[in-house]
């Protein structure tokens, strides 16, 4: 596969505040990769960075082999699907998809071919006239992505594209920009900070946080062999848990020691074991590889999701059989269901499901203090 | 709220400001009205009407005498002004307003601040320091022969009464525009600069219509005042420089009031028409801010 | 800021206060000439509290603006409470648009057209002069309204329906809801349209000229009538004057807002500093 855009050891603060720290990635022709990460990880920094919007501290951006760094937004060959659209709204639907054709003095037939196509390959033929201060959420992002592809860029730019939308929108809309990018073969840079967007789009995700990448991977390879405990606890559910590599095989864990398939660790090194709530079996008391009391049960629908006390550690596991509040169970795990992590100083910060039952407790703390907070507020303007 | 509470808390709040607004707005301009079309004894007359386009005089340019429309003429005068001022403003103040909206918050508010204190003098004050300045034993020309450039008469002509309305109503040009632009999205700007606009593009596809509602009303509200002035037309104009504002206002102090009701009459009838042909050009509403 | 910008701007500002500077410098200046500075004086300021004619403009002016201000924010403040309620869409237009007409209508059409009216009324009445202080109040009022109706209008459609709602459904009268949950909502347009008004009455020429008598002065009027005729730098001192006092009002409503600003900042800081500390 061919290098479309290398990005060479980024770094970009603003301020005092390092958004960005010795970023590398390489994004691949023809690819649809999401930048994925909590508000403030960078990762739309990164994207604008892509985009000329912002120039970084030091490190390149190599475009087709070409260092870009200089180059301003509109010289490059790349176009951006803003967050929340950034539609002309002094303009119809027709003139901001054509926007960037009239710029380039592209003959009337011809503009007027290539809009009609794009909107048709968006599903908006018929919209031409139209205001788009008129049209919906979701035709406005469809203007948006048809404004962006008209010029055939290299790579599109997708900036958080779905949040505005409402949930069954957004999961139309998912399906329908990967068709997008593979009827077209442009390369996607997707960045947004919902997993099961991610998962479900992406030849690539990264994963970021801090101004660091995390792990880059297929969805697969994310979910399942996460590199570390952010990655673990940010993709789906996981019980995170301190343990200590016996051998190759064989790992120790909640004073149990259990067959597992991950190897390369020193013996007795120190790890954390993933284990997915999904992938623990429940069994009667005695025939488990641990017991536990349950805490809580919440019915989600297709499962319970409930809550496990196995010696002060809590246990999320999901299963599609009741069991009560207090009862006894006992914990079967195959070898497969076990994913053995280096250390990292993400460790002993996420996977524990002991706060999720005080949920309740601390809203209320919360909300008493950000009254005091109001009230002092409003003091402080009477003043 | 049930209907009757409704009702009776509408007429409370309404009662008093529409019947306000009744005789302190509406009554008025039917006065003008009235006046404009009455001669001294309240008889109805097209004579006041008549004589505002057919009144002549005779203008003598040192060479030859010419007779002239008195009135015509005048309009076109204060016409002209008041457009060259509106267009000076404007070229001013647009580039102003653009860096004012593009600068960080702390210095918008500097700026903003330092073009309100003028704006909070008062405009006779203001006129009265360009008189002071332009005038020929002035400072302007002390400063020019002082350094050995010879002097200048500007005051009485009409060079002085354009300075004069483009200062007292420049801040009136740029506030307008610099509050439609202060909002202006920035992502529109960066999506047009994404879609291959350079610079100059930008601001000719994005940023400017989106500009024209601050625009319009920014030239509104320089024009109307330049139009109807007639105090900077005698500080600057030393008198000569006769305009509509001084026409009336003239009227009014020799006690024509059936004339000088005229003259506004027609003033606010053309007023109204090219806000009409300007709203229906630019498809806009005029917004006063 | 770039360059060019800063240059620009600085151009501009240069054109907006030269002219202002040159006041202040002549004010102080011993003789009476505008162009040639011969050296420091205050006598033009002596002479300028000598003038009992200004100094009894300047407390009209204010008793004037104050007046005007209070009684046009009340009434307009009802006013846009019950434009905002309208439904009647024909209603509400003719309302908007007569609303609009003082704010579009050139200031020279606005006196001249209320003059006409008061002049015809007080011949009704066989009054010789029917211009006066109240007929100045009258059109100062009219025209400071339309400016606090549109500060107030659109804070009461930023304002949530259900406040007035709610506190009726907590026992309020309609007028005691106004009063407890809708007025507090829409102060800050109250406060900006009195002092809109405020400052509208004070600046006011064209209007004042043609409603006011011969005996009522404002001091715009009084700079009319001192500048009529010869030029003297009283003026320049009187200019001074009130520049200083426009300057002292914008710097400390600017302080004002930043120490608050600062306030709430230092204030939030603290109560998470002691919230770090309890845990």
């Amino acid at each position: 596969m061919k290098k479309i855009v290398e990005i060479k050891n980024i770094t970009k603060s603003f301020g005092s505040e390092v958004v960005l720290d010795n970023i590398n990635l390489d994004i691949y022709d023809n690819e649809f990769i999401t930048l994925l990460g909590p508000s403030g990880c960078g990762k739309t920094t990164l994207l604008r960075i892509i985009g000329g919007f912002e120039t970084p501290d030091s490190g390149d951006v190599v475009f087709m082999g070409e260092n870009i760094n200089g180059l301003p937004p509109h010289k490059r060959n790349v176009n951006t699907v803003f967050q929340r659209y950034a539609l002309f709204p002094h303009l119809n639907v027709f003139e901001n998809v054509a926007f960037s054709l009239r710029e380039k003095k592209v003959p009337k037939d011809e503009i007027k071919k290539r809009v009609t196509e794009m909107l048709t390959l968006v599903a908006l033929k018929g919209f031409e006239k139209r205001a788009v201060t008129s049209l919906s959420g979701g035709q406005q992002q469809r203007v948006a992505i048809a404004r962006a592809l008209i010029n055939q860029p290299k790579v599109l730019l997708l900036d958080e594209p779905l949040s505005a939308l409402d949930l069954k929108l957004r999961k139309d809309m998912q399906v329908e920009l990967k068709n997008i990018q593979k009827a077209t073969g442009i390369t996607f840079v997707f960045v947004t900070h919902d997993q099961e967007e991610a998962l479900s789009m992406s030849d690539t995700v990264v994963v970021m946080t801090e101004g660091h990448i995390q792990q880059i991977g297929t969805p697969v390879d994310i979910y399942n062999e996460p590199q570390n405990a952010f990655v673990a606890d940010f993709i789906g559910e996981s019980n995170i848990l301190d343990g200590m590599m016996l051998e190759d095989y064989k790992v120790r864990f909640s004073g149990h020691t259990f067959q597992c398939l991950d190897k390369g660790f020193d013996a007795h090194e120190a790890v954390d074991v993933v284990v997915r709530p999904e992938d623990v079996d429940i069994v009667p008391e005695e025939k488990g590889h641990l017991r536990g009391v349950v805490t809580s049960v919440t019915f989600l629908g297709v499962h319970y999701e409930i809550i496990v006390d196995i010696g002060g550690f809590k246990w999320m596991i999901q299963t599609t059989d009741f069991h009560d509040v207090d009862e006894h169970i006992g914990l079967f795990i195959e070898p497969d269901a076990i994913h053995v992590m280096k250390k990292s100083k993400f460790s002993g910060m996420f996977g524990d499901y002991s706060s999720y039952s005080d949920e309740m407790e601390k809203i209320g703390e919360v909300d008493l203090e950000e009254l005091e907070e109001l009230e002092t507020e409003s003091e402080s303007a009477n003043e | 709220m049930n209907k009757k509470t409704r009702s009776l808390i509408q007429y409370m709040t309404l009662t008093p400001y529409s019947i306000w607004a009744v005789v302190f707005i509406v009554v008025p301009l039917i006065f003008v009205a009235y006046y404009a079309f009455t001669d001294q004894n309240f008889r109805f007359t097209f004579d006041n009407i008549n004589r505002f386009f057919t009144a002549t005089s005779q203008i003598d340019d040192g060479e030859t005498v010419k007779e002239v429309h008195t009135y015509l003429v005048i309009f076109m005068r204060s016409l002209k002004l008041a457009v060259i001022s509106t267009v000076i403003c404007l070229l001013m103040g647009y580039p102003l307003a653009y860096i004012m909206a593009r600068a960080t918050e702390r210095t918008q508010s500097i700026l903003m601040t330092l073009i309100m204190i003028p704006m909070w003098m008062n405009f006779l004050i203001r006129t009265y320091a360009w008189m002071t300045i332009l005038q020929d034993t002035g400072i302007l020309n002390s400063i020019l022969s002082a350094l050995h450039l010879g002097r200048v008469h500007i005051i009485g002509t009409e060079t002085a009464v354009v300075i004069g309305m483009v200062y007292d109503y420049f801040p009136y040009m740029v506030l307008p525009i610099y509050s439609v632009m202060a909002k202006l999205d920035v992502r529109l700007i960066e999506a047009a600069s994404d879609l291959g606009c350079p610079s100059v593009s930008v601001l000719r596809r994005v940023i400017w219509p989106l500009s024209l509602p601050g625009v319009l009303s920014g030239v509104t509200m320089v024009l109307i005042p330049s139009i109807s002035t007639f105090y900077i037309s005698q500080k600057l104009g030393n008198g000569k420089f006769y305009l509509i504002g001084d026409a009336i206002e003239g009227q009014y102090t020799a006690n024509n009031l059936h004339f000088a009701a005229a003259i506004a009459f027609i003033l606010m009838v053309i007023l109204l028409f090219c806000m009409q042909l300007i709203q229906k050009l630019t498809n806009r509403k005029i917004i006063v801010p | 800021m770039k360059r060019a910008s800063k240059i620009y701007t600085a151009l501009i500002m240069v054109f907006l206060f030269a002219p202002m500077v040159i006041l202040l410098v002549f004010s102080f200046n011993e003789a009476k000439s505008l162009s040639v500075f011969s050296g420091f004086s205050l006598k033009w300021y002596r002479e300028l509290f000598r003038d009992e004619e200004t100094l009894k403009a300047v407390v009209n002016t204010l008793v004037l603006a104050v007046l005007a201000a209070l009684i046009s924010t009340v009434m307009g403040t009802a006013a846009a409470v019950g434009m905002n309620k309208l439904r009647n869409k024909v209603l509400r237009t003719a309302m908007d648009s007569v609303t609009n007409i003082p704010m579009i209508n050139p200031d020279i059409i606005t006196g001249i057209s209320l003059m006409l009216m008061f002049v015809f009324v007080g011949r009704l009445f066989g009054a010789a002069t029917s211009l006066n202080f109240a007929t100045m109040l009258l059109a100062h009022i009219t025209f400071c309204l339309p400016y606090v109706i549109l500060q107030v209008l659109p804070k009461l459609q930023q304002m949530d329906k259900a406040l007035p709602e709610a506190a009726m459904d907590l026992g309020c009268t309609p007028l005691r809801a106004f009063f407890k949950a809708e007025l507090p909502e829409i102060m800050p347009g109250v406060i900006t349209g009195m002092i809109m008004a405020f400052t509208l009455s004070l600046d006011d020429f064209v209007i004042s000229y043609f409603t006011s008598g011969n005996g009522f002065q404002t001091l715009p009027i009084r700079i009319y009538n001192m500048t009529k005729k010869t030029v003297t730098p009283k003026m320049y001192a009187l200019a001074t004057i009130i520049f200083f006092v426009i300057l002292t009002l914008l710097l400390i409503s600017n302080l004002y807002d930043e120490e608050t600003v600062q306030k709430r900042r230092e204030a939030r800081a603290n109560k998470k500093n002691a919230k770090e500390a309890r845990t």
